[in-house]
Formats: structure tokens, C-alpha cells, sequence
């Protein structure tokens, strides 16, 4: 008998999934607070113990293997030269490896965004900048003052291609801790992902995870191995798509509602219509998007700056509630579960407010132009519109007694036209919180992964 | 190698003259960066500032071209590319107006050459190889 333990080492729980894989089954789950602050042993002692208390005996692992989001997560700044595009092609490759993206800076930078590239404590710094052959001066530029200002975090450079040599140059003379990587954007508006994702990642394993202390539980276990967001990125992949015999479920929307984020990923193409008219930088299949002011208690602030003061004060009125008051004792107190159902009402209306806000961002658009021929459309971003599955994760979701009124969030509900939201899908929920775990169990076996998820990601 | 931005202006959906450009342009020996139609003055600027292009060359063929256009130039001094040569053709005003007048309002908008209906790209590649050498 084979068994695997999946380890997800969360900012705030460290999550435990143990699987039979000749049954093909999950055996137990369990959780304990993250001690990454002080030994991340500990914390995942803990939780082993309650592992196999539910298991009724302390079981053997031939496998065991985790991703992590402890410590901050993953820390970026993308740095590219026009805003819609290798900016938002560096961006989006960042969301993509499973990093937050803290800061974004386009064109020449200067000093006090690189000061802020130190204070905000940034992982991994990635430099965008120029299609190949085209602007070369801003990234060189920028190489330099980064030099300049003895930057010594890592720093991805992929940009355009022809500066290539001269940026290797900066990056020796400034003793820099630079790598070398293809364009993201190497013609206008085309994308170019994999090879800087995968190199985000790599220098989070080799470097990020040592500097947090996560690295500590190396000695414990086979390997950390991905950025939890890119593992959840990676299962929603699987699911959507199928592996082998075993059939995906088509086209997929996640929504993870977190203390910190509200997290959204789309597995679909841009646009199934012939009557479109595609504009804009090309779009990932697989797209995740962050909100970073969006969130249950680290950034529930964020959710009452997201209202006008009339509709504070109308659901205020409607909801008999100060709205303004639960989201300060949400932000002061990060770890608080609800304790009654007046706080589980507050925190079902929050989780609506970032599911539908975090649709808003995420979603594409779509404008009518009309010809003689009829009208043609003309969109940008994502078509969510046929999208088969919405699939909710995180623990507000899962513990909610409403969970299908806050997926609704992120379909049409105000009917408004030019919002390619998904129109009528099903919703299903991610009940035993696995989605991270078998994105993990995807990197060792697939179908398995898949048939697991198929059987526990569920129908409300 | 010259770059030259290609594209439809505005809510224009004329396809067929703009591939018919990139295809001359490229064969003539530039690199053609060819944004499509329904193009913003800002997906132009953004792809000429990428691409460090030596040219925008903008096609308006429903009539609307002066609206579409106004301000390009302000937009180019702005993005940091000044000095880059802009081209407008195709029909690039309802119906038959006095070409000399239509030509005048475009060159005082900051355009480098304004071409008449019915101008065929090849009698502007003379111009191009003038402009920016090649
Ligand atoms: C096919 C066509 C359509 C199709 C387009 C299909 C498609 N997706 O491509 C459809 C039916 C959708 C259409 C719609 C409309 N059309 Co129409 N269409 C035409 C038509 C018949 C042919 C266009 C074509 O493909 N020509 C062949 C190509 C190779 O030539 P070209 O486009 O002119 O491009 C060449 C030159 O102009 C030049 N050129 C172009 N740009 C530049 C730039 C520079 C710098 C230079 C030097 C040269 C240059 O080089 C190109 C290559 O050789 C023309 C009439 C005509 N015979 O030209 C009308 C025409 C362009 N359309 C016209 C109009 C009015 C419309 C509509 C507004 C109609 C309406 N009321 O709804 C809509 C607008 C839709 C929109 N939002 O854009 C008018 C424009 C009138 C004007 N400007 O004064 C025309 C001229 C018909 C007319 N005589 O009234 N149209």
C-alpha cells in the first residue's frame, strides 16, 4: 500500500491531506496553525498528530511533498515598459507562478519605487520591457538604476531579447543576482509565459523558501515543490481539461476567498464566437487573477474603500448593521472565526461583496459596433459566458450556509450587457479544502489527482 | 531593420486593405507590426513605443478617420515619442470633400503625410523609403 502526504503550508494553516493511493481515496485531512515565525516544525507536528489521531494510528508515507504560501506568500514587483502590455504581460506571469504581485511600475522607474521595492520586503523582482527588437533603452534603464541602488534580490530579466547581452553586462557589473529569461511579450500583444513562470518558480525553491525558514522542514519531508496559488492553478488546470480517459469538466471558474486576497482563476479559450472581434494583449488559457484588497480580515478595509458612502449607508440601513465597525474588527483581529450568527451574516455579505468585485476585475468585456452586415463585437479579456462549472474554495466559502449565494456573486446578477460573466453555471464546492493538495498530487500522479477531485469537489 | 505600426483606427472594421499593406510593406523589407483593426490611438502608441517603431502608419476607410485621429499627435509628445512619423490613408472622410482641405486639417493635426482615397500603398512606399531610409 502506497500513501502520500500532501502538505500545504498556508499564511495562516498548515493543511494536511493524506491519500491511499491504491484506493484511490483520501484518508484523513487535518490542520494547525502555521509556526513559520518561530519553527515551521512545529506546526506541522501538530498537525500530524491530529492526522493521525483521526486516523486512529500513525500511518507510513512513501511520499511527501508540499507548497506553501507561509511567510507573505510569494512577493513581486513587475516592472515592464508600456501599462497594457509587457507590464500586464509581466504581471499576469507573476499571478500565473502563484506570486503576489506588491508592486507594479511601468517606463523609466525611479528611486523611490525601488525604495519601495526594498521596504515592501519584494521576493523576486520581474523586468519586462520591449517587444524583441523593438525599445531596449527603458529596460537598460532600469537594469541600471536597480544596479545603481544595490539591489541584490533576484531579478528576472525578460525582456526584449536584443538587450539581452547588455543586461547580463549590468547584472555583472553590479553584482547583481540577475537571470536571464525569454521575452514575455516578444511581439505586441502576444504572450509568452512558461519560460519566466518557470523560473519564478525554480528561484522560489532554490532561494525564497531558505530565506523564510520554510526550507526548514526539508529535513522532515521529501520537498517543498510550489507556491500554493500555482498549485491550486494546476489542479483547476487538471479538472477543467481531464487526463487520459478520465474526462475534465470543460471550462472552469474558481473563486478562493481568503483573509488576505480574493483569488480567481478561469480555465477556458479567450472567446468561442466567430462573431468577435479579439483586441488586446493575448489572454492565458489558464488565468489567475489577485485582488489584494479584497479579502475576509487582512483586507476586509479594502471591501468598505470598494463602496460608495451611499451604499455603506444603504446596507447599513437594510442589513440593520455598521458595516464600517465589523470590517475594523475583522482587520484587528485576523484570526477570528465567527462566533454567532450575526458574524456569519457579516461574513456571508463580505464574501459576496469580493466575489462579485473580484468577477468585475477579472472578467472580459464586450462592446457592439454596428455594419451593415449586422453587428459585430468587439471584446477584450475573457468570455466567461459558457462556462460550465463555478467551483468555490477557502475557508469562508466552505463553512458558509449559503455557499451557493456567493458563487451566484459572480454571474450576470445585475444583468449588465457588456460584462462576458459566466451565465448559468453550476456550482460546486471544494468542501474538504484538497484543491492545493492535488495540485501537488498532479505533479506525481495525475489521473489520480483528477479522479480524486472529481469525487470531492461537489454540487451544493 | 525599420519598424512600421499598421492598424484600422477607431470603430472601423475594413480588414481586407490592411493585410493587403502588411503584406507589401513586409515584402519591401520592413518589419511590420500590424495591430488590426478596431485599434485605439493608444494600442498604436503602445505598440510603437514596444517595439521602438520609426513609423505609424494609420488606415481609416468608414469615413470617420478625422474624429478617430485628432490628438494623435498631442498622445505621441506625451508617450516620450515625439518625433515618430505619422501616415494616414484610405477614405478618411465621408463622401467627396475637397482633398487639399481634408489634407491641410490632417497635416496641422501633427500627420506627416495624408494620402486621398484610392491612394495604393505602393505609390507610398516612395515616401516611406524617403522618410525613414531602406
Ligand atoms: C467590404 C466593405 C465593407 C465590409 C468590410 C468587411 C471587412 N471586415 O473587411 C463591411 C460590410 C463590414 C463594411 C461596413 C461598412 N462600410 Co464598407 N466597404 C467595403 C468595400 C465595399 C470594400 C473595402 C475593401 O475591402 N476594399 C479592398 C481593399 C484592398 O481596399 P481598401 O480597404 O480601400 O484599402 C486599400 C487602400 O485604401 C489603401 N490604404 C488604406 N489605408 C491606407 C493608409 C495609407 C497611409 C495609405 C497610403 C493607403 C492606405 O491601401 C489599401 C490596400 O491597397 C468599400 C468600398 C470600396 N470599394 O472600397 C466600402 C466602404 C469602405 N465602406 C463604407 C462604409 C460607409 C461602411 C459602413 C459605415 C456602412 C454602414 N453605414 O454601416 C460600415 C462601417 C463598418 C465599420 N464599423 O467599419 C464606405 C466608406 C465611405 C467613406 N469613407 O466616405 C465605402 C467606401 C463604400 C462607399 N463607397 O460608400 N464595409
Amino acid at each position: 500500500m502506497a500513501n502520500y502526504l500532501l502538505i500545504d503550508f498556508g499564511s495562516t494553516f498548515t493543511k494536511l491531506c493524506a491519500i491511499d493511493t491504491e484506493a484511490e481515496d483520501i484518508i484523513e485531512t487535518a490542520s494547525y496553525f502555521t509556526t513559520v515565525d518561530t519553527d515551521i516544525r512545529a506546526g506541522y507536528h501538530e498537525a500530524l498528530n491530529r492526522l493521525f489521531m483521526k486516523i486512529g494510528s500513525p500511518i507510513e508515507f512513501e511520499q511527501v511533498i508540499a507548497c506553501s504560501s507561509a511567510a507573505g506568500g510569494l512577493k513581486m514587483a513587475a516592472i515592464g515598459l508600456v501599462e497594457e502590455l509587457t507590464v500586464e504581460a509581466a504581471k499576469r506571469v507573476c499571478l500565473g507562478a502563484g506570486a503576489k504581485v506588491d508592486l507594479v511600475f511601468s517606463h523609466h522607474i525611479n528611486k523611490s519605487e525601488i525604495q519601495q521595492i526594498i521596504d515592501r520586503k519584494i521576493d523576486i523582482i520581474l523586468l519586462a520591457g520591449g517587444a524583441d527588437g523593438g525599445n531596449s533603452e527603458c529596460v537598460l534603464f532600469n537594469a541600471n538604476l536597480l544596479g545603481e541602488m544595490g539591489i541584490h534580490i533576484p531579478i528576472i530579466y525578460a525582456g526584449n531579447k536584443s538587450a539581452q547581452d547588455e543586461i547580463r553586462d549590468t547584472f555583472e557589473q553590479y553584482g547583481m543576482d540577475g537571470y536571464i529569461c525569454d521575452n514575455v511579450m516578444p511581439k505586441v500583444n502576444v504572450m509568452n509565459i512558461d519560460p519566466a513562470r518557470d523560473m519564478i518558480r525554480q528561484i522560489f525553491l532554490d532561494k525564497i523558501i531558505e530565506a523564510k525558514g520554510i526550507k526548514a522542514i526539508e529535513s522532515e519531508i521529501d520537498a517543498v515543490i510550489l507556491p500554493t496559488p500555482n498549485a491550486v492553478l494546476e489542479a483547476a488546470k487538471l479538472l477543467s481539461e481531464g487526463y487520459l480517459d478520465e474526462s475534465g469538466l470543460g471550462d472552469i471558474v474558481v473563486l478562493d476567498i481568503g483573509g488576505a486576497t480574493t483569488d480567481m482563476y478561469s480555465i477556458c479559450s479567450v472567446s468561442r464566437r466567430s462573431d468577435v472581434i479579439v483586441s488586446g494583449l493575448e489572454e492565458p488559457f489558464a488565468k489567475r487573477t489577485v485582488e489584494g484588497d479584497l479579502g475576509m480580515r487582512y483586507s476586509a478595509p479594502g471591501i468598505i474603500k470598494s463602496l460608495s458612502q451611499q451604499e455603506i449607508e444603504f446596507i447599513n440601513k437594510e442589513k440593520n448593521v455598521d458595516i464600517e465597525e465589523e470590517v475594523q474588527k475583522r482587520y484587528n483581529d485576523v484570526k477570528s472565526l465567527p462566533q454567532n450568527a450575526h458574524d456569519e451574516f457579516i461574513d456571508q455579505f463580505l464574501a459576496e461583496v469580493c466575489a462579485y468585485r473580484a468577477m468585475h476585475r477579472h472578467v472580459g468585456r464586450i462592446e457592439e459596433v454596428y455594419t451593415p452586415m449586422g453587428k459585430v463585437y468587439n471584446q477584450t479579456g475573457k468570455d466567461l459566458t459558457d462556462i460550465k462549472y463555478v467551483i468555490g474554495t477557502g475557508g469562508v466559502i466552505i463553512n458558509s450556509n449559503d455557499k451557493e449565494n456567493i458563487l451566484r456573486r459572480t454571474t450576470n446578477i445585475l444583468h449588465n450587457p457588456t460584462e462576458l460573466r459566466p451565465q448559468d453555471p453550476l456550482f460546486l464546492v471544494d468542501q474538504k479544502y484538497i484543491l492545493a493538495a492535488m495540485g501537488l498530487l498532479k505533479q506525481k500522479n495525475p489521473y489520480l489527482a483528477l479522479r480524486i477531485m472529481k469525487k470531492y469537489i461537489v454540487e451544493i | 531593420m525599420k519598424t512600421i505600426v499598421i492598424g484600422v483606427i477607431g470603430a472601423d472594421v475594413h480588414a481586407v486593405g490592411n493585410k493587403i499593406i502588411e503584406f507589401t510593406l513586409s515584402n519591401a523589407g520592413y518589419h511590420v507590426v500590424n495591430i488590426g483593426v478596431l485599434s485605439s490611438q493608444e494600442d498604436f502608441i503602445n505598440a510603437a513605443i514596444e517595439t521602438a517603431a520609426d513609423l505609424i502608419l494609420v488606415s481609416s476607410l468608414y469615413g470617420h478617420g478625422e474624429i478617430d485621429c485628432r490628438g494623435m499627435r498631442e498622445k505621441c509628445i506625451e508617450a516620450g515619442i515625439a518625433d515618430i512619423c505619422l501616415y494616414v490613408g484610405g477614405n478618411i472622410v465621408v463622401g467627396k470633400q475637397d482633398f487639399s482641405e481634408v489634407k491641410t486639417r490632417f497635416l496641422e493635426m501633427g500627420f506627416n503625410r495624408v494620402y486621398p482615397p484610392g491612394t495604393p500603398i505602393d505609390d507610398a512606399l516612395k515616401d516611406i523609403r524617403e522618410d525613414l531610409g531602406e
